[in-house]
């Protein structure tokens, strides 16, 4: 098509992007529709770091020439994984369409070319054959000079976020024909996040996700700086995690036993594919209730549910009464506990149903014995307490729903409570209640990203803030985070990576970046440019408005 | 819901053994007669064979059929990799046969207004017997056969004992994708029109230019593009892409309906063609931004002449839409010569009557093109006297039908849109709300309902591109899809339509289209990509 051959050749001109900066030393630079092109229009960080200074020397990067190295006296070195495959991607990040590099001719006035990117891991250990925590020290300062530009990082989950920013500052500016070389801002800063916890939750229940759309996912996290996945694993729908343990559990209660399921090694390529980028995999197996589909594999767990005095057939939460219940899960969450590495097992906890409990006549029995009266909720409680006595034994650490703080259930005081309920008013209360009972919290209610309307609904994720509540300087400092929400209902692998991004990017740069942070047309500009190089690495992020990139999704 | 007791994939076919209960073994759009029994017949990619009947007026050269043949034996087999098992074909002794026979020619036409897309399908031991009037008919009889046939679960082919007697309820069955607000690479719209005909939709209406981008690259005005493009290399549609959209619309029965609007929605124009916008003024100095189409000056209708003489060169449907929605009167309002012309021309203040004057004489050029034009409701709202003829597509939301029903009472044929705003998301689940649309519940007579000529869904680009286009329109399409193609009592029930839109939306993923969930479930074949 002789169209496609012009498009080409035009690519080929291209392909060394361009430049400029803060200063335009060659006069300015205009768009196509006549407007003056300002640095911002190419300088988007995304979330924005703690602190950035920029001056306005430019310098460029050439594909040929450019090296990631260990800087001298760094913890790590090229035995370090993480590093090792983080260059890589970044490097393809950075010269995905620049690769080539054909006109090695052309170099720029001496001097002015980075070659190279330091990185120094500053910490005896690097915590290169380790897991991401709650407690992971993310923080990194980054200087770029030249011939070398410097990464400095306590570990190397600070690393990864610094090359992250290192890859955000190289860009193609507008003399994309003539330029041959990227350029880079200098810049020093040292950055770290302002929350600890900061997730995504997708939903592999009502919808099964293919394991592609999962590793796709923890990819655009990453370019996020998010450092959570909340894998809601099993609900109510299917259960498509293969226990070696019960393995009836997924292969009567998945949506198909082989095509929609979740192996162990596949479990093991997200942890470990998220471990490579500073993402930690938090499990949840969520209990009493959204329970359904475990009962097809695993006899007498659920509570049968009565009509008048006789079975209906159908089946309620959890059966709480029963000591095989508990065996069970004493199991089931022990080979949890060894499969997911993680401090953390997110045990659930939400919306128990409480109508099949109560048609059933043993648990009427037992209510009675225990003398719990009509009060249910006593009798989820009882549940979860011995819950989490097994998950504790298991010396895990565990988040739940709030509900089971709402109950009034004994937790320990390093329980991760996570609020989803409400209004804005209520979860600030909530907040509230559960600092002010000491416990941490994290956020999810306004970021329950599969509701979606018409327009930029970014906006009231991008001005949520979890510590918008009334409390003390202490009970702040007891928030730990937040979690970007995409629940399945409507979701699957069709849709969920355009559902997610860029609006999930809104809930990024509040969990990372300065509280003070907020201002939403600076934010839109920067936003719409992330997206766009979202879409260059190849993940289908949706547009915020009219408007184009310079290399649309093609993945069509 | 229990969707994982899904029937189909435990017992395929128990529905229909059982006798009596709804089948999800089914064709989407419903057709009008379909009568399918328990028996079924075992398919086989070595021994399965279209061939065009002996008296068909139709024979192999033709390529609308030849490459619906290629096309549906691998969307009827989709693991045997397209027609590669054609040598097997005379190794077997019975091949089931589906034998094509189409009353009229010719093949290298276009599909058009009025084009018959009746077919009449009976599947039978060893053979399908398809008839229609057209081509274009058997297209339709042709998709409607491949969704006919299923796998079980050892994966064997099998097709039931069908009758189907089938016709469209409306002959324009639309599609708009909005190609300016985002830029969309050619291979979403082909891939688009790939899934209108998975739909039986029969129209693509191409939304191609409008305030923000002006992709046409046009061989008279190439700086329309060059200066009007977001980019004017890398998002522009060339003359190629234009013809390969219209080539590969036409050998699925699509006809594509080009929209160049204005006045209003043009502000992309003007950087390509100086002089067309009105300068807009700020008291008695022009204030540097430009508002709709200048309707006064000669040369805007020697340019509009040219434009659309190209146009209609290059797009062979006999409808042209020409647009003429939501023109801000502002800017004319502040122009001291249009002030002018309007005295001279005794408008008074009246502005809708500046711009029924502009789309009088547009409508004239198209007419003199020989083009059946189109317009937005609000041409038809602003121009009450002396009407020209233009098909009128109604877009407004609030009482759409009573729209419709002071169009058609005017003697004018509607299209209408109003309820088929796809870009509108969510909440979520909200496929019911395209089904449940009643087109022609308004009060008039036979008369008038027969002037409503279909229907048609908007995707609008605001806030829509490549990255989302597709999971947005699809399956939410397929529910206008039948409400423009099928019989409306037949199909009135959302709860019987249900199971069928969830297969069928199953069905669409195997076909590659990144059509979204309805609800919670699963599909055999889930989307592969990200």
């Amino acid at each position: 098509m002789a169209a496609m051959g012009a498009l080409l050749k035009f690519g080929a001109l291209l392909l060394a992007a361009v430049a400029a900066c803060v200063a335009w030393e060659d006069g300015d630079v205009w768009d196509y529709d006549g407007h003056k092109l300002k640095d911002s229009d190419f300088l988007a960080l995304w979330p924005l770091p703690q602190k950035v200074q920029s001056s306005a020397v430019s310098f460029q990067l050439s594909a040929s020439r450019f090296q990631f190295t260990h800087a001298e006296g760094s913890s790590a070195g090229s035995d370090c994984s993480i590093l090792q495959n983080a260059f890589r991607r970044y490097f393809d990040y950075i010269f995905g369409f620049t690769k080539k590099d054909r006109d090695q001719r052309r170099r720029n006035a001496a001097g002015s070319e980075v070659l190279e990117l330091q990185v120094a891991i500053t910490s005896p250990d690097a915590e290169c054959d380790g897991f991401p925590s709650l407690t992971s020290d993310e923080s990194y300062e980054l200087s770029v000079d030249q011939p070398s530009a410097v990464l400095k990082a306590p570990k190397v989950w600070g690393a990864l976020r610094g090359l992250e920013t290192f890859s955000q500052l190289v860009y193609e500016d507008a003399y994309d024909v003539i330029a041959m070389t990227n350029v880079l801002n200098f810049s020093v800063f040292p950055d770290f996040p302002r929350f600890a916890h900061r997730g995504v939750l997708l939903d592999s229940s009502r919808h099964y996700l293919p394991l592609k759309v999962i590793l796709a996912n923890l990819e655009a996290m990453a370019m996020n700086k998010y450092n959570v996945f909340h894998w809601h694993i099993s609900d109510d729908q299917s259960f498509p995690y293969v226990s070696r343990m019960f393995p009836d559990l997924s292969q009567k209660g998945s949506y198909h036993p082989y095509t929609h399921v979740y192996t162990p090694a596949d479990v093991k390529m997200v942890i470990e594919f998220a471990r490579m980028r500073g993402i930690r995999v938090i499990a949840e197996f969520d209990t009493p209730g959204h329970t359904q589909s475990w009962g097809f594999g695993q006899k007498d767990l659920l509570t049968p549910c009565y009509t008048g005095s006789s079975p209906s057939g159908t089946y309620g939460p959890v059966n709480p009464i029963l000591n095989t219940t508990y065996d069970f899960m004493a199991g089931f969450f022990k080979e949890i506990s060894t499969v997911f590495p993680d401090a953390y097992v997110h045990l659930g906890g939400d919306e128990v149903d409480f109508s099949c409990w109560k048609s059933n006549p043993d648990i009427q029995k037992f209510m009675d014995q225990q003398g719990f009266g009509k009060d249910y909720s006593k009798l989820e409680s009882f549940y979860i307490q011995r819950l989490l006595d097994i998950v504790s034994s298991t010396d895990k650490g565990y988040m739940v729903w709030q509900e089971v703080f709402d109950n009034g259930v004994k937790l320990k005081m390093d329980t991760l409570i996570h609020v989803w309920k409400g209004n804005e008013a209520q979860y600030q209360a909530e907040m509230a209640r559960v600092t002010g009972a000491g416990y941490r919290t994290l956020l999810s209610t306004p970021w329950y990203l599969n509701r979606i309307s018409y327009g930029q609904d970014w906006r009231d994720a991008y001005k949520a803030d979890p510590c918008n509540f009334t409390g003390t300087d202490a009970q702040k400092k007891l928030v730990i985070g937040g979690e970007a929400c995409l629940w399945g209902e409507y979701v699957d692998a069709s849709n969920l990576t355009p559902r997610l991004w860029p609006r999930a990017s809104a809930v990024a740069e509040r969990l990372w970046s300065d509280q003070g942070v907020r201002d939403i047309s600076d934010a839109y500009v920067r936003l719409v440019q992330h997206r766009c190089r979202m879409v260059e690495r190849g993940i289908p992020a949706e547009p915020l408005f009219t408007g184009y990139c310079r290399h649309e999704y093609s993945g069509v | 819901m229990s969707s994982r007791c899904n029937l189909r994939f435990l017992i395929p076919g128990l529905a229909l053994l059982l006798g009596g209960v709804p089948s999800v073994l089914a064709v989407w759009p419903q057709p009008q007669q379909i009568r399918n029994s328990a028996e079924r017949y075992s398919l086989s990619a070595r021994a399965f064979l279209f061939k065009h009947a002996d008296v068909s007026a139709v024979r192999s050269g033709c390529d609308v059929l030849d490459q619906a043949f290629t096309r549906y034996f691998t969307l009827i087999f989709p693991e045997s990799g397209g027609g590669a098992h054609n040598r097997y074909f005379w190794t077997e002794a019975d091949p089931f046969t589906v034998e094509v026979n189409v009353a009229e020619g010719p093949c290298d036409g276009y599909p058009a207004e009025g084009s018959i897309e009746n077919y009449k399908l009976t599947v039978s031991p060893g053979q399908a017997v398809l008839t229609s009037v057209t081509v274009w008919g058997a297209l339709r009889g042709l998709e409607s056969l491949s969704q006919l046939v299923e796998q079980d679960d050892y994966g064997a082919y099998y097709i039931n004992k069908t009758e189907i007697e089938d016709f469209p309820r409306f002959q324009f069955r639309g599609l708009l994708l909005d190609t300016s607000r985002h830029y969309l690479p050619l291979q979403a719209i082909l891939k688009t029109l790939d899934a209108m005909a998975y739909s039986k939709l029969n129209v693509f209406h191409w939304h191609i230019v409008d305030d923000p981008s002006f992709p046409y690259q046009s061989r008279k005005y190439p700086d329309l593009s060059k200066k009007g493009a977001y980019h004017p290399f890398t998002h522009i549609y060339t003359q190629t892409d234009v013809r390969r959209v219209i080539e590969h619309a036409r050998l699925r029965g699509i006809r594509v309906l080009a929209e160049f609007d204005s006045p209003g929605h043009t502000q992309s124009w003007g950087n390509g063609q100086p002089s067309l916008l009105t300068p807009c003024y700020r008291g008695d100095v022009p204030s540097g931004t430009y508002g709709p189409v200048n309707p006064i000056l000669d040369s805007t209708y020697v340019f509009m002449a040219n434009l659309l003489k190209e146009v209609t060169s290059v797009f062979p449907d006999s409808y042209i839409h020409l647009g003429g929605d939501e023109v801000d009167f502002s800017c004319w309002k502040s122009n001291p010569d249009i002030k002018a012309f309007m005295k001279k021309m005794g408008f008074g203040s009246d502005f809708t009557k500046l711009e029924s004057f502009y789309m009088q004489n547009i409508v004239n050029i198209s007419t003199m093109l020989n083009r059946s034009s189109v317009v937005w409701q609000d041409v038809f709202d602003y121009h009450e006297i002396n009407r020209p003829r233009y098909v009128v597509e109604v877009w407004k939301w609030g009482c759409y039908l009573c729209e419709v029903r002071r169009v058609t009472k005017a003697g004018l044929k509607v299209i209408l849109a109003s309820p088929w705003y796809l870009d509108l998301p969510g909440p979520t689940h909200d496929w019911a709300r395209y089904y449940n649309v009643r087109p022609l519940a308004f009060k008039g007579t036979e008369e008038q309902k027969k002037l409503v000529i279909g229907g048609e869904v908007c995707m609008w680009g605001e806030y829509v591109d490549a990255t989302n286009l597709s999971p947005r329109l699809w399956p939410r399409a397929c529910a206008a899809a039948e409400r423009l193609w099928s019989d409306e009592v037949q199909t009135s029930s959302v709860d019987q339509a249900f199971p069928r839109l969830t297969d069928f939306r199953c069905r669409l993923l195997r076909r590659g289209i990144q059509a979204e969930p309805l609800y919670v479930g699963h599909c055999k074949n889930e989307y592969q990509g990200i």
